[in-house]
Order: structure tokens, then sequence, then C-alpha cells
């Protein structure tokens, strides 16, 4: 049934023509996504496409190389500014610029998978995340990158199209990510993605077996920093407006959350991951807005908390998630989905 | 000189707080392998608690800091029965979450209970008292810290190294099986590190917050104090705090003579120019896993 018998079969992409009839179908509803509803929700769209993107990347390396990062807002950031700078200071169109800054954050991730070759644990944590810190107190303070004040994204062109509303930018962003998504998909399928999953199960055995732990391991920091590079210089144009707040511990953290609950070692985990955070990120932001659940935390917080930090309530549910998936489904939404695949395989028998 | 030695001495106060961090940190990791990134914020609810009955209900001090420091060895014990022995077949990456998980819980609450603007803590030494050595400065408050890192280091030190508990604690770390055939209750042993670094963390929040008290006040020390610990070696307590004086002191300097921009940034380059040299810290063997 499930048996692969060639190696073709292994990589093929459209496993049956029911996966083919929902790609499609897929590829239909995001098409006619901006036309279906109001503008709001094609924003909406937006964030989650560069969530969706850094999510893929930082599961190339957290969920199938195995090594920890707690820094991943740095390479997002360097992707952002990096790509505005291109664009406003040496005047570069952006799709030289958005791919051009995505290598410089491959670099800055080939150069921090150096140190991570010899560390693991706890000490890749704090290393990762001093990385990341550091890039944006650095950017943060330098002139050249607008300092504290930040900078504004310049009007954006393609050719003869001008992509200066969310509507438009819409096509060109999920473009990218489905391209994106894909590729990561085929690169995991491949001697490179084998070689990843070999040195997270045992990194001592896969170098046994010839696998080259030096450039397989930068390779996946590389990777990583790539796809987040990207999606920075994305995001940049998504919000116009870039400061250095943006890129804090916490968006880390949230990228890192986003891998875990949707399914560290899985593609489309991630994409579910990241549409469910995010969408739950913005959802929480204005939480008292929420019909009767909004009423009553307002007269909850009234009467025995501040109103002020009422929004505060997005961490405390977060982090909920967070631990529950850790503790009863490992495996995040993807082995959710795989326990009620196979429940409903034999129904009704 | 002199501005040199005010600013070694002005490091080693940012550094205590630092140290007391990693101190809670590194009992914690010794014991249970976990790096514990909700320390800072199981320090945060007991100050803020203490905060809440010494403001708005009065209570006097003499009894408030001591059931600071019992309700932080509780929420220890608490938190570690709850969540961290639930987590099934763990693993780093895991613990790491659930730990980043319980953080955002505690910090969300905090800052939903008592708003995230900035407070005042009632403590009975004001940050602005000073005394001269020498000619150098240093306030009371500093000194106290000082203190209260010496203190715990030593007495650390000694209770795990002599104490019956301290060597029970050390045999669950090492071999978790072998610990449970001798008749130790491995468990029972966590849930108490949990609580007794808890409790040193909550020494540290209280002293910060008669400085500084808004919800993210312990990020800063809690990241330093792990910074310093992995410096340390994150197994050893006087390498703990020898990191953390480290970092304090090498931040000031640098604040002082090169750039005073940049000097938050200077610790994490630190930690990652120590770490290549020594990936497991300064004071730690270095241990490879075996297939």
């Amino acid at each position: 049934m499930n048996m692969k018998r060639v190696y073709y079969e292994d990589v093929r992409f459209f496993t049956s023509g029911v996966v083919f009839f929902w790609f499609v179908a897929l590829l239909l509803f995001l098409a006619a996504f901006p036309f279906l509803f109001k503008n709001y929700y094609v924003y909406v769209a937006n964030y989650i496409a560069i969530n969706v993107i850094v999510a893929i990347g930082l599961n190339i390396l957290v969920g199938y190389t195995g090594q920890i990062s707690l820094g991943h807002a740095g390479f997002f950031a360097i992707g952002a500014y990096g790509t505005l700078v291109l664009m406003t200071k040496a005047h570069l169109p952006f799709l030289v610029a958005l791919p051009l800054s995505a290598l410089v954050a491959a670099l800055f991730g080939f150069l921090l998978g150096l140190p991570a070759l010899r560390l693991e644990g706890p000490y890749l944590a704090i290393a990762t995340l001093g990385f990341g810190m550091t890039v944006t107190q650095v950017i943060g303070r330098v002139g050249f990158f607008g300092g504290r004040q930040g900078l504004h994204a310049p009007e954006l062109s393609i050719g003869p199209w001008n992509l200066s509303t969310d509507r438009d930018f819409y096509y060109l962003l999920i473009t990218i990510t489905i391209l994106l998504t894909l590729a990561a998909r085929n690169i995991i399928k491949t001697r490179v993605g084998r070689s990843f999953i070999a040195i997270r199960d045992a990194d001592i055995a896969a170098e046994t077996m010839g696998v080259n732990l030096v450039f397989y391991k930068t390779l996946s920091f590389a990777l990583s920093a790539f796809y987040t590079g990207v999606a920075g210089g994305l995001y940049a144009f998504v919000l116009r407006y870039i400061e250095p707040e943006i890129f804090t511990l916490l968006r880390s953290i949230m990228f890192l959350s986003m891998v875990v609950v949707g399914g560290l070692g899985s593609i489309m985990g991630s994409v579910a991951g990241a549409c469910l955070l995010s969408w739950m990120d913005l959802q929480l932001r204005n939480i008292l807005n929420i019909p009767y659940l909004g009423e009553w935390l307002k007269t909850l917080s009234q009467s025995f908390f501040s109103i002020t930090g009422v929004s505060n309530i997005q961490f405390i549910l977060y982090g909920l998630i967070m631990i529950l998936i850790m503790l009863f489904e490992p495996l995040g939404i993807f082995g959710i989905w795989i326990r009620t695949k196979k429940y409903w395989k034999m129904w009704p028998f | 000189m002199l501005n040199f030695l005010q600013m070694i001495v002005n490091g080693m106060a940012a550094g205590s707080t630092y140290a007391l961090m990693g101190l809670a940190m590194v009992i914690i990791y010794k014991t249970t392998e976990v790096p514990n990134f909700t320390q800072g914020e199981m320090a945060l609810l007991s100050s803020y608690l203490t905060y809440m009955f010494l403001d708005q209900y009065g209570v006097p001090y003499h009894v408030v800091f001591p059931a600071a420091l019992v309700f932080a060895f509780v929420l220890g014990c608490v938190l570690e029965f709850v969540v961290l022995r639930r987590a099934k077949e763990p693993n780093i990456l895991g613990m790491i979450v659930i730990t980043i998980g319980l953080e955002m819980i505690l910090m969300g609450f905090v800052s939903w209970k008592f708003g995230a603007d900035q407070k005042t803590m009632p403590f009975p030494i004001t940050p602005y008292d000073s005394v001269v050595i020498g000619k150098v400065f240093i306030s009371t408050l500093e000194l106290l810290t000082m203190g209260m890192v010496l203190l715990l280091m030593t007495g650390l030190f000694v209770f795990l190294r002599y104490s019956k508990l301290g060597i029970a604690m050390k045999a669950t770390q090492q071999n978790d099986v072998a610990a449970r055939l001798m008749g130790i209750r491995t468990d029972r042993i966590r849930m108490a590190t949990w609580g007794i670094s808890s409790t040193v963390g909550c020494t540290a929040g209280l002293l910060i917050s008669s400085i500084v008290m808004q919800p993210y006040m312990m990020w800063d020390p809690l990241l330093k104090g792990f910074a310093a610990a992995v410096m340390g070696g994150m197994t050893s307590l006087p390498g703990a705090v020898f990191g953390a004086y480290m970092l304090g002191i090498i931040e000031n300097l640098f604040g002082g003579y090169i750039s005073i921009e940049f000097k938050s940034v200077v610790a994490f380059a630190i930690i990652v120019l120590v770490l290549c040299v020594k990936p497991s810290g300064l004071f730690a063997r270095h241990y490879v896993k075996k297939v």
C-alpha cells in the first residue's frame, strides 16, 4: 500500500491523484484569496506567509539537523535591513537586493555555524541567542541603518508593475513562499536532506558513514539563515517601516514556538504552526474586541487584574500552547494530523 | 587609576546580580540538565507578590521577605511537579521549549495583573545610600548583593558537596537509574532542586526590584546570568560566579574606555569567543557523547 519500491517513488512530489487535486485546489484558493476577503485579511495572509517562510527555514535547522537556535531574529533583521539599505543606498532593484541580502544572512549563518560545530544544548542556545541580540543591538545603534528611528521602505516596483498595495504585494509574496516551500521539501528528499537527518539522529555515527559534518552543519545554518533573510526582506515591505524593536529575542522565541507547535521535522507542520500562531498573534493583540469573551475579560481584568496589561494574555496562551504541545504531542500539529489520518484510515471498520 | 578602580567595583556590583541568577541556573542544570529559562520569571512573580503585600497590605518587612523566600521555594516545587515531571521522553530542545513556555505564562500573568508601568519597591535600604572605601564609591545595596553572592555561593557549595541531599542531587544527575536503585527518590530530589534554585532566584529578584521594577526587569540579569553560567561551565558554582564577575567587569571597562553604546553587546561577543575556544566553558571538562 504505502511501500516504496523505487527511489523515484520516494522523491516524487505528487504521491497520488488526491494530493495533486488538493494542491491545485490550494493554488486556486490562494490565487482567488484577495478577491474573496477584505483588505485586512490580505494583510493577515501576508504576515502569515512571512512566518511560514521563517518557520520552514528554522525547521531545516532545528527539526531536521537537530541544532537549536534562539537567534533567528538576527537573520531576520539582516535580511530586512540588507534589502532596504541595498535598495535605498545602492539603488539596486528589489529582485536583486532581496537575494543579495538573503545571501548576506546566509554568510552570517555560515559564520555562526562554525562555533556551533563544537557546541550543543545550552551552549548552542546561548551562542545563538547572543548572536541574535548582538545583531539587533548593533543595528539599532549605527546611524547608517537609521538607528533607533528605523528605516522606511521605498516604493516597490518590479518592471512595469507597481506593488504598492497589500493586494499587489500578496501575489509576489505568495509566489516566493510557495517556491521556497517546494524547494525545502525537495532539499529534504535529496542527499543533503538525508545528511541533515543523519546528523540529527547521531552526528558521530553520521560522520563514520561519510557525512562531512563541517560541511553539512554549516550548510544547514546557512540555508536556514537564507530562508529567514528572504522572509526578513519581504517583511520590511509588509510593514513598510522597520525599527530594531521588531527584531527582539521575543521574535526568535516566537519563530521557535511556531516550529515546535507545527511539528519538528515536517515541512507541512511548519506551515500549519506558522499559520496558527501568527493568526493567533494578530487576533490576540486586540483581545478585548473578541465578542463575548472580550466583555468577560474586561470585567475580570477590572476587578482582579489591571486593564492596561490585558494584551499580555496572548503570552499566557502562547506559553500554554507550547507546554501542552510539548507534554502531550511532541510532534505538534503534524503528529495530531498523522494520528487522525491513521484513525480514519480503516473507517468505518 | 581611581577611575579604573571605580569601574572595577561597578562591574563587580553589576556582576553580583548576574552571579545570583547564574547560581540559580547552575543548580538546576547540575541536577536535571535543563537550561531553565523560567528562572527570571519565577523570581519576577515572587518579587511582585512581595511588592503587593508590602505596598497594598502594609505587612512588615520581617514577615514578607521570609514569606517570599518560602513562596519561591513552593513555586519552584509546584512548577517541577505540575509541568516538568510530566514531559514524556524529554530531550534538551523539548525542555528548553517547555521552560520558555512557562516563562511566557508567568510573565504574561505578572504583566496582566500589575500592568507594564514602572513600580517602586518599598525596600529597607535605598539604592542611593553609599559608602566610601578609600576613594571608591559603592552603594550599600551593592555591598549587600555582593555579600549575598559570596554567602550563597559558599553555602550552596558546602551544601552540595557535604550534605546528604547535595550528594543525592549529584547522584541523580550522574545516573538516574542507579540513583533510584540506591534508594534515592529522584523525583523528589528534582523537585527540591527546583525549589532551592527558585529561592536563590528570588533573592536576586528582590535585590534587583529595589532598583528597577517592571515586568521585563529579569530578562537582562537572566540572560547575562545564563551567559555567565555557560562561561563557567554550566555545572560549576564558583565558575558561574567567576564568569558573572568577569562579564560585569569587562562590560564596565568596555563601556568606560571604548564605547558605552555597545556595552551590553560585548558580553555576548565574549561568550561566543570563549565557547569557540572552550566549548564546555572555562571550568568544565569537555565531554563528548558516545554513539
